[in-house]
């Protein structure tokens, strides 16, 4: 389990807290969803719970990050490397640019941990093999689709063994195809056991992927709770959130004094 | 009156010898709201680069106002046809918010007087007035794509072609997108998107060209691209019509592209068979 406990996090230099208070557990084999209006604390909470912010990034944390249990609060980035994974919107800019091929970007990431030769060969195929990316092994990672790119950037993370994964906004940057690509690949992953925290203003998506959503506005956990419950919550329109198609259209039908039922069942059929 | 055409457009890139356009026709309107959808490669991204002479044609030719571009320069036409990206960081250079928006006029030569006007009407229409004075990069990534925006907006083009402009944006931003769109052709301008957002292109769009490998399959209003006798062309370039149009022809209540078609569609049925 990953643990953020009653974290504030300040960026340096800025004059307000991004983050607030927040307490969130993230369960192994679980995904959960992230959501809430630009700049509400969605990238700031994914930099925290990954080590990179304050490590990386500067700045300034209270509260605890706990991995099992375990206060890591204070153990340097390469401790935390091993065990905990980010990923950003932007398929292209997080690959390393100096692997000539698929199959070096994957294992690039593994080697810089120090692993052994074969420890780094096994857990790269392994990677691409989870990913279904094996055929794209040989090719050249500037010359992918975004949809290919985002899946080569979580292989590499993959290949470093992480358990639990923070992705951020990772189908922002993609189209339909490629969307549906990391959406399987969260999937998999997450019934493989490892447990993932994915920021997205897709919430159609996270209705299909997510068992739990946290919404989050102005550095505050504002809901939390099933994914059906707080996806279909209609404070989330206050939060500035986009809510799914279906429960956009069930409060317009409300709204207008029409019973949703038939249409909502339509819908699923 | 047609503001904008491209006629047998074909363009194959010399890098890799891919036909990414083999062969399209459309005229654009002034004041028409058109949004240009379809998987990713169909040739989308590489029809609007030749719009603003990013990209030539390797057959056909592109016209505004009935004249042949091929010989106007990248910076005479970006007079004509202001073309936002779909990525904010390839475009944003400036120290503060108000100097990025300002590069754009001041470079056509606009005057001081208008340069300011224009300026902060571009700003206040993305929501970004009062960060004038922010570095671009103290902004958060959807704000940064607004900026991107306001950017080209104030450079009061009368073609505007927005390449995916609701991507990472919260309701908030899609709605100022929204505006946005509305605003500029109300004014006049012709406004072209690039898509994969379904209810944003239905809503907001009174024509939908589909493209697939380099052509055009579909061009109508979302009616009827979004009708079910579409959907199996529209599957061909991955394409999923929105909810309310699948609802709607379930519920067989015809074509229903947007939440208040659907809606609109269901209380007068409701009506008719209360009666």
């Amino acid at each position: 389990m990953l643990e953020l406990r009653n974290v504030s996090y300040r960026y340096a230099g800025a004059t307000r807290a991004s983050l607030r208070e927040v307490s969130l557990q993230l369960h192994d084999g679980e995904v959960m969803g992230l959501v809430g209006a630009s700049e509400a604390g969605k990238t700031t909470t994914c930099l925290v719970a990954s080590g990179l912010a304050p490590r990386a990034v500067g700045g300034r944390m209270l509260g605890a990050l706990l991995v099992d249990g375990v206060d890591v609060t204070n153990e340097p980035m390469h401790v935390l490397a091993g065990s905990i994974g980010i990923a950003f919107q932007s398929p292209a800019t997080q690959l390393s640019g100096v692997a000539a091929t698929v199959y070096e970007e994957v294992a690039f990431g593994a080697m810089n941990l120090g692993m052994p030769r074969t420890e780094v060969i096994a857990r790269t195929e392994s990677a691409l093999d989870a990913l279904r990316i094996a055929s794209l092994a040989e090719r050249e990672p500037s010359r992918l689709s975004g949809g290919q790119m985002q899946l080569v950037a979580l292989a590499g993370l993959l290949a470093m063994g992480p358990r639990h994964l923070l992705l951020d906004e990772p189908t922002a940057q993609l189209d339909p195809v490629g969307t549906r690509l990391v959406a399987d690949a969260i999937q998999r992953l997450a019934a493989a056991g490892t447990s993932i925290l994915v920021a997205e203003q897709k919430t159609d998506l996270l209705r299909d992927l997510a068992s739990r959503v946290v919404a989050i506005h102005a550095g505050r956990v504002a809901l939390e709770g099933p994914a059906v419950e707080v996806l279909a919550d209609p404070r989330l329109v206050e939060l500035g959130v986009a809510a799914p198609a279906a429960a956009r259209l069930e409060r317009l039908a409300r709204e207008r004094g029409l019973d949703p039922a038939p249409l909502l069942e339509a819908a699923r059929s | 009156m047609v503001r904008l055409a491209v006629e047998e457009l074909v363009h194959v890139y010399p890098s890799n010898s891919v036909r990414a356009l083999d062969g399209v026709s459309l005229a654009f309107g002034e004041g028409e709201r058109v949004a240009l959808i379809g998987q990713n490669g169909s040739g989308k991204t590489t029809l609007v680069r030749h719009l603003n002479g990013l990209l030539r044609p390797t057959a056909g030719r592109v016209l505004i106002d009935g004249g042949d571009v091929a010989h106007r320069s990248v910076a005479r036409l970006a007079r004509v046809v202001g073309l936002v990206f779909q990525d904010p960081d390839r475009q944003i250079f400036a120290g503060s918010v108000r100097a990025e928006v300002e590069f754009g006029p001041r470079n056509l030569g606009v005057s001081r007087r208008d340069l300011d006007a224009q300026v902060s009407e571009a700003l206040a229409a993305v929501g970004l007035q009062s960060e004038a004075k922010t570095n671009p990069y103290d902004l958060g990534a959807s704000r940064r794509k607004l900026l991107t925006l306001a950017s080209v907006l104030a450079m009061c083009t009368p073609i505007l072609v927005l390449d995916e402009p609701t991507t990472g944006q919260d309701a908030r931003g899609v709605e100022r997108v929204r505006d946005v769109v509305r605003n500029a052709a109300a004014a006049g301008r012709t406004v072209i998107t690039v898509s994969h957002d379904m209810p944003f292109v239905a809503e907001n769009f009174e024509r939908v060209v589909v493209m697939r490998e380099g052509r055009v399959i579909l061009d109508g209003p979302p009616a009827e691209v979004f009708a079910q006798a579409a959907w199996s062309e529209l599957a061909s370039t991955h394409v999923h019509p929105p909810l309310p149009a699948v609802i709607g022809d379930r519920l067989g209540l015809g074509t229903t592209p947007t939440d208040d078609d659907l809606l609109r569609a269901f209380r007068r049925r409701g009506e008719h068979s209360a009666a």
